[in-house]
């Protein structure tokens, strides 16, 4: 074997659910924790192509990217097309701290109309308060995730690497009940 | 489950997303170096734990990540308002004084209201 390492993802490619919510893991993406005050919001918005959300809940996407608003100076940023993130932000001399996080999460799709019952197997947070397009920082059962609402029936769960079969196996578990 | 308002994610947010952070308003002193040992365990150890209304620090851990106050009635576990770092204690209404309380059976907890004060 010549020496080099391959990169494989936490339960890639793995699936499971049921009829009423399907649990598919995401392709990899590279993401950043962003940090930054009210005033460098502007220029990290441009820099980035999409109007950084400073509302609680907010997210704003573009082209395969998205915003989510995490706290009052804080952001998740993820980009589906694997687009470099921390060189954008390198390029921004307003003051921020950016955190390249692309392996630190992996995301996992729930979609189908018992979506939200899936997920609220294991999280507390009130999903008719979490209409398609907002996002937020909470916990799925004894793992924090921030939970993205992508659409009506379809939820991205974003989670560390090391909670993905934990928080996998939660998901599958709450759309079988989903499903009765 | 309790419910408790975070005043920065503006809505009532499940407690298995928040960390309780000790009392409130409790101010570290200025010249450190110079107070005596009396004065650093009343800073630092000595706390009143009240039978009633008491000011905490409470964190949204997983959830915005800040440290907010929050005044909770000890007796009835009942979260009578949040309010920013940095804003001063707000005036409660509704709340009994601890002493009124020593003689009284613990409040019921309704679950219908409870964690909405805001
Ligand atoms: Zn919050």
């Amino acid at each position: 074997m010549a020496d080099q390492t391959l990169r494989r993802p936490p339960l890639a490619g793995r699936q499971g659910g049921s009829a009423a919510a399907r649990i598919s893991m995401a392709a990899p993406a590279t993401r950043l924790s962003l940090r930054a005050g009210a005033d460098a919001v502007p220029a990290l918005s441009a820099a980035f192509g999409l109007d950084l959300p400073v509302r609680p809940k907010g997210a704003a996407s573009a082209g395969g990217r998205h915003g989510l608003w995490i706290g009052p100076d804080e952001w998740l940023l993820i980009d589906e097309t694997g687009a470099d993130l921390m060189a954008l932000a390198a390029a921004v001399p307003a003051m921020h701290s950016a955190v390249d996080v692309s392996h630190r999460n992996v995301a996992i799709l729930v979609s189908g109309p018992g979506a939200a019952t899936a997920i609220a197997v294991g999280c507390p947070l009130d999903l008719t308060r979490l209409p398609a397009g907002a996002a937020a920082r909470t916990v799925l059962g004894k793992a924090e995730v921030v939970l993205f609402r992508t659409g009506e029936d379809d939820y991205r769960v974003e989670c560390w690497r090391s909670f993905a079969p934990y928080a996998f196996d939660l998901l599958v578990e709450g759309a079988d009940d989903a499903d009765l | 489950m309790l419910l408790i308002y975070c005043p920065y994610c503006e809505e009532d947010r499940s407690e298995l997303e928040f960390r309780h952070g000790g009392d409130a308003h409790i101010v570290r002193p200025t010249n450190m170096a110079d107070i005596s040992d009396e004065e650093f365990e009343e800073f630092f150890f000595l706390r009143d734990n009240p039978k009633g209304v008491i000011y905490e620090r409470w964190r949204h851990i997983h959830g915005c990540g800040r440290f907010f106050n929050a005044a909770r009635d000890t007796v009835s576990d009942r979260f009578l308002a949040s309010y920013k770092t940095g804003e001063p204690k707000p005036a409660l209404s509704g709340a009994s004084p601890a002493s009124a309380q020593l003689a009284e059976p613990p409040a019921q907890i309704d679950e219908t209201t409870e964690g909405t004060a805001k």
